[in-house]
């Protein structure tokens, strides 16, 4: 379903040129799940923008659905965005003056879906993620593992096949951090194929297939037989 | 995404920042209260001149002596210039459609009588006076149709002179004496108070060939024909020029139609009015120099939800017209807040000043309006330019 080919992602600092991503060739099937690792600065979040179609590389094809989405017009790459790929951050980057279902809501407006229904459709996320009892309570109300499953249930309230995670887990204390990961890998159970990067080698060994990343090169791709 | 939730977002975010926004909105509406306020004190400047103008009717037609020529200013009278006469008034009487010719001399003069004397305008008018001009006579009646010539020596007195020299006594059938000569009263004229400043009741009417001779005058001032309403003004123009050609022998008047010289100075109030405005918005500019720093401190501060915005897959155009959206909200809530302010202190003035016309056109209102959400528009292009073309990811690292 991804498919990468080739994928160079450099930068310009100055006269310098940092190869973020050096030819990097990566497939991922539908409904796999995915850990990204590797030292800081290796490339991950990179990777994961590319994929995530939030930034575009400067050299390779990226196929999303054997589509050819590297040449796509900014128009057309939102909309891929919206329809096919969610985000969970590591600041969970809920929109403060937003309550939950408020934040839950904005992926349904910018589809200009009609407010009754983001209201049904938000509330009824909320609860799955547990979190019924704080639909009008703002970001700043609740706690970290709260915001992230909002972020989460934001997320996902579009149904996207593809959910993209960079260090969800890295604000949040254990305990919080392990109920995220259970709710990513629900998902991922549904069919959803899952990408995570993380630092935590104990969230990224639960992963079926664990790619580690040096000097923006994969240089170990390894898939738990089961 | 639909209009009405950019509204919700837009306000939103405004009352988020409840302070500031009311700061930048209350810039855009001192503007507009200002055009408003100052646009109606020159509207009604306008229209109370228009009326004290107009107030004698608009079917007025003057003849002076003299050529002014269209372009330029007048040549004044050349001494060889025939004088206006009282006969040419007559004459002038006889062309179609008019229905009133009024020759006129002004002047000052001491009149006594009683004992007592008083310095006053003198009106050497035609017995047409009345009725051409809606002045009503209060009691007795207007100088008499008399032969123009020798006319007899009546007096309508205004009301302010004879409140003055005869108090509360019936002055009807008294002699007075004016530059000199005697005069019978033989009338009262209502109270019509002043009109542009000149008190219409401090005033004496006397038969126009008297008023030649106690001026020393070998001509009329001017005369005023008073046509048909609904005739067609150049037509009876026309027939003015005609009939004074064939007394005069050549162009040595003028014709000044009312209705010419009241559209002449309408459009200059009108300017005035305008002028005035475009002052007032200078005001209106510096408020939309606040919004438009407002909105760049925004764009700024919410940078990582712009990123987020186009993570969750908002369009360039969508974040463009979400912060327009917001400055346009701003600005209009500044202008409707700016009207209900300037109309309010245009009628407090109108309650407090009566003597100071207001009027609150409101084309102007409309148009000031208008522009309050122009400003917010252009306030807006730049930040929301910024916002829409930063870098997604870049956006998300911003803290
Ligand atoms: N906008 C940029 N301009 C210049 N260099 C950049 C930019 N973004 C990333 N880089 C560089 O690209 C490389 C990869 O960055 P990236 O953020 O992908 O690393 P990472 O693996 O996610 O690191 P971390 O684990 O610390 O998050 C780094 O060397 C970084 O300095
Ligand atoms: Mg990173």
């Amino acid at each position: 379903m991804i498919s990468l080919a080739g994928i160079d992602r450099s930068f310009q600092v100055g006269d310098q040129t940092v190869d973020a991503l050096a030819d990097v060739n990566l497939d991922i099937g539908a409904g796999e799940y995915l850990s990204i690792m590797g030292p800081s600065g290796s490339g991950k979040s990179t990777l994961l923008n590319i994929v995530g179609l939030l930034d575009r590389p400067t050299g390779g094809v990226y196929k999303l659905d054997n589509r050819d989405v590297t040449r796509l017009t900014d128009e057309e790459q939102a909309r891929v965005r919206r329809e096919k790929i969610g985000f969970v951050f590591q600041a969970f980057h809920l929109v403060p003056r937003l309550t939950a279902l408020e934040n839950v809501s904005v992926p349904m407006m910018l589809s200009g879906i009609a407010i009754s229904e983001r209201r049904q459709r938000a509330a009824k996320s909320l609860e799955d993620y547990g979190l019924g009892d704080r639909m009008d309570h703002r970001p700043s109300q609740l706690s970290g593992g709260q915001r992230q499953r909002v972020a989460m249930a934001r997320a996902t309230i579009m149904h996207p096949p593809v959910l993209l995670a960079d260090e969800p887990t890295g604000n949040l204390d254990r305990a919080s951090g392990r109920e995220v990961v259970g709710l990513l890998e629900r998902l991922n159970a549904s069919g959803v194929t899952l990408i995570v990067v993380t630092h935590d080698p104990e969230l990224g060994r639960r992963a079926r297939r664990q790619l580690h990343m040096v000097d923006g090169r994969i240089n170990a791709d390894n898939v738990l037989q089961k | 995404m639909k209009l009405l939730d950019m509204i919700r977002m837009g306000l939103g975010s405004l009352i988020a920042h409840r302070l500031r926004s009311s700061l930048s909105a209350l810039g855009i509406a001192v503007g507009i209260a200002a055009v408003i306020l100052l646009t109606s004190i020159g509207e009604g400047i306008n229209r109370f001149v228009i009326a004290e103008f107009s107030q004698f009717g608009t079917n007025i037609i003057t003849v002076h002596p003299g050529k002014t020529q269209t372009r330029g200013a007048s040549i004044g009278i050349f001494a060889s210039d025939r004088p206006l006469t009282i006969d040419d008034s007559v004459a002038l009487r006889r062309v179609a459609s008019v229905l009133y010719s009024v020759p006129a001399v002004q002047g000052t003069a001491e009149v006594n009588a009683e004992g007592r004397s008083r310095r006053v305008t003198v009106y050497g008018v035609g017995p047409d006076f009345p009725d051409a001009f809606s002045i009503n006579v209060a009691s007795g009646s207007f100088l008499p149709h008399d032969d123009p010539e020798q006319a007899r020596t009546f007096v309508a007195l205004g009301s302010k002179v004879r409140d003055e020299i005869f108090g509360s006594s019936n002055p009807l059938g008294d002699r007075v004496e004016i530059g000199g000569s005697r005069y019978r009263v033989i009338g009262v004229m209502e109270s019509k108070g002043q009109i542009l400043g000149v008190d219409l009741d401090d005033t004496v009417y006397i038969p126009a060939g008297r008023a030649l001779e106690l001026f020393n005058r070998d001509g009329l001032m001017e005369i005023n024909v008073v046509y048909r309403p609904g005739a067609n003004p150049d037509t009876v123009v026309d027939g003015i020029h005609k009939t004074m050609m064939t007394r005069h022998g050549r162009e040595d008047f003028t014709i000044t139609p009312q209705q010419e010289m009241m559209d002449v100075l309408s459009s200059v109030l009108e300017v005035l009015t305008f002028a005035v405005g475009a002052l007032g918005s200078i005001s209106l500019l510096v408020g939309g120099v606040g919004i438009l720093t407002i909105m760049t401190i925004s764009v700024t501060e919410r940078t990582s939800e712009i990123g987020l915005l186009r993570a969750l897959g908002a369009k360039r155009g969508q974040i463009l017209s979400l912060f327009l959206g917001e400055a346009i909200l701003l600005s209009s809530i500044g202008g409707v807040l700016g009207l209900s302010l300037g109309v309010g202190l245009a009628q407090l003035l109108t309650i407090t000043v009566p003597a100071l016309p207001v009027n609150t056109p409101w084309l102007f209102a409309v148009l000031a309006e208008t522009v309050a959400v122009a400003i917010g528009l252009a306030a807006g292009v730049v930040p929301a330019t910024r916002a829409a073309g930063l870098d997604p990811v870049e956006a998300l690292r911003a803290e």
